[in-house]
């Protein structure tokens, strides 16, 4: 009978990266309806020390694969590794992060386990004793919960969306043996991009602009804002097609899919498959000089004037708050 | 295309190329759930090739160029879909697999990559590509759980790709940075964003569509249930949002920036 909360925790550099106590937390809070352990999957070379960080956050257990062969991240490496260790475990459920690297992780442990998987949970819950996943579908235009009749019951879930709760567990280190074979993927190299930059799928706050920022000089303003909130800066399918900004900052249902704390969305008029990318924000404020934008039925501030005029105001306004 | 280490089935001096496709709601559909929340109303509905597919046959196309060799499109789907798979044989694919079978409409992903799986294993390939995801159900799973079921590499979310020989050099983004994978053929690809434009078809392009072969396929053809693993039990439509409010203030940007300012700082508590 499978049995147990599992995770899979996630790290980059040296560091768990803060989705793993997102999945720590929950995977606890479920674990605790279901009268179960949580354990982490931690892979990596180096990494047994991180494990007692998870036991702060509710992992009673970590199954730690420690091998040079294991880092940097591969599909492969890592997929084989995690896939062994649930096999000889047997657990309930397996939540991973829907983050690059899980989002890339989590379907090929599907197919080496044979299971099923609800992508990019929003939310988690036990009903019955199985595992109900609630998920945006057609990038958020509808939501839809979803139940898994194999084990493990495998679930992806959205950065930035889960609380994070301190529990104190022991996060006991339990060694085991990746047994990885021949890789069949090396990376070659690894090209970081500007130092500090935030991904806009990570991000708290994201400053998006979109076609009424008029060209990619125009959306200094927004950088100097996000700057400032510690935000990062999104774009419109449009300003993106443009060529004004990169794909990697695209917010919407041919980019990424993202619900910040919140939203500031300047020059956008609200295009239904940008509204289907950051319509689960908590908070949205939009600036736009076209008081018909549909933008603003999703919005919980509007402000209808120019944004070249408001944004370096609000700058200064949010300056004045934080000094 | 020289060498054959890696390779499966392909006997000429060409690359087999497999390209998988989905057809999906257009960007701009509205999604109405039904009443009863057993899925979404298809009436009215604008249906397209999955736009990751599109980078994904462009991809396939442009390799076919380069090295010589064909490209299959496989999909799964209803009658529908007939129309994609020929909207990629007149972007310039030589040849499609349609899998049409009620088992495996609104199946989940394991069942889906269960089927090309089996539709895939029965012709050469060198390398597959899919979307990385399909933007109706959003699951990005098939091409890596199609990879596993035919153990070979994977790599997803690719914006660069580079073939030499058997040598196979993608490059795919992940958060503040891009990752050179370097693997072999055959694999399979998921395609994102930035790895191509897609071409449009042309006319004569359409006008030979019509005339290219394609094969279809039943479940029971390729061995599989469709059964899912993982299933939507109901549907229901996005949480609706509390009506916001327009600031006016003083009705200078000056004012209205500081009236936001201060209503996200202490009304949203989010700066």
């Amino acid at each position: 009978m499978a049995k147990g909360v599992w995770i899979v925790a996630e790290q980059r550099d040296g560091a768990l990266r803060k989705v793993s106590f997102e999945l720590a937390s929950t995977a606890r809070k479920l674990a605790d309806q279901l009268g179960d352990e949580v354990a982490a999957v931690l892979c990596g070379s180096g990494v047994e020390a991180m494990a007692a960080e998870l036991g702060k956050y509710g992992v009673d257990k970590v199954y730690v694969a420690d091998n040079p062969a294991l880092e940097p991240y591969t599909t492969d490496a890592h997929a084989a590794a995690v896939a062994k260790v649930v096999k000889e475990n047997d657990p309930a459920i397996l939540l991973v992060a829907a983050s690059a690297q899980g989002k890339d992780l989590a379907p090929s442990v599907v197919g080496k386990l044979a299971t099923g998987m609800a992508t990019d949970c929003t939310d988690v819950k036990i009903d019955g004793g199985k595992l109900v996943a609630v998920r945006p579908m057609y990038a958020g235009k509808c939501f839809g919960e979803v139940v898994i009749d194999t084990f493990p019951q495998m679930a992806s879930l959205r950065p930035n969306v889960f609380t994070i709760v301190e529990c104190a567990k022991a996060g006991a280190v339990v060694k085991f043996d990746a047994g990885l074979g021949e890789a069949k993927t090396k990376v070659a190299e690894i090209q970081k991009e500007a130092s500090g930059k935030i991904d806009v799928a990570e991000a708290n706050i994201i400053v998006s602009g979109g076609r009424g920022m008029k060209g990619p000089e125009g959306y200094g303003i927004l950088e100097e804002l996000a700057a400032l909130l510690g935000a990062a800066v999104g774009a419109s399918r449009a300003a993106v097609d443009a060529g004004w900004r990169p794909q990697s900052d695209q917010v919407g249902q041919t980019g990424k899919v993202v619900s910040p704390n919140l939203y500031i969305a300047c020059g956008i008029s609200g295009a239904i498959q940008h509204l289907a990318g950051m319509s689960s924000s908590k908070y949205i404020a939009a600036i736009n000089k076209d008081p018909e934008a549909p933008i603003f039925a999703r919005a919980d501030y509007g402000v209808v004037d120019d944004l070249f005029k408001v944004v370096p105001a609000l700058t200064q306004e949010v300056k004045k708050l934080l000094a | 295309m020289p060498g054959g280490a890696g390779r499966r089935f392909g006997k000429e001096d060409n690359v087999n190329i497999v390209a998988c496709v989905k057809q999906v709601p257009d960007t701009e559909a509205q999604i109405k759930v039904k009443g009863d929340g057993s899925g979404i109303e298809e009436g009215g509905i604008k249906w397209v090739m999955n736009p990751y597919d599109e980078f994904g046959v462009e991809e396939a196309l442009k390799l076919k160029e380069k090295l010589g060799g064909d490209v299959t499109i496989v999909s799964v789907g209803p009658a529908r879909t007939m129309e994609t798979v020929r909207t990629a044989l007149a972007m310039g694919a030589e040849k499609g697999i349609q899998i049409d079978d009620p088992a495996l409409y609104n199946t989940d992903a394991y069942a889906t990559a269960e089927a090309l799986a089996a539709a895939i294993k029965g012709i050469p390939y060198d390398i597959i590509f899919c979307g990385q995801r399909a933007i109706d159900d959003d699951s990005a799973q098939v091409g890596s759980i199609l990879a596993e079921l035919l153990g070979i590499p994977q790599v997803t979310f690719v914006t660069k790709l580079e073939i030499n020989g058997t040598a196979v050099k993608a490059t795919r983004p992940i958060e503040g940075a891009s990752v050179v994978v370097e693997t072999s053929l055959p694999c399979v690809i998921t395609a994102t964003k930035g790895l191509n434009e897609p071409r449009y078809a042309s006319l004569p392009g359409i006008m030979k569509a019509k005339k290219k072969p394609v094969d279809m396929k039943k479940a029971a053809d390729l061995g599989v249930s469709g059964a899912a693993k993982a299933k939507v039990v109901k549907f229901a439509p996005p949480p609706a949002r509390p009506p916001g409010k327009i600031i006016c203030a003083d009705d200078t940007p000056e004012g209205k920036a500081a009236e936001l300012a201060k209503l996200l700082r202490e009304e949203a508590k989010v700066i």
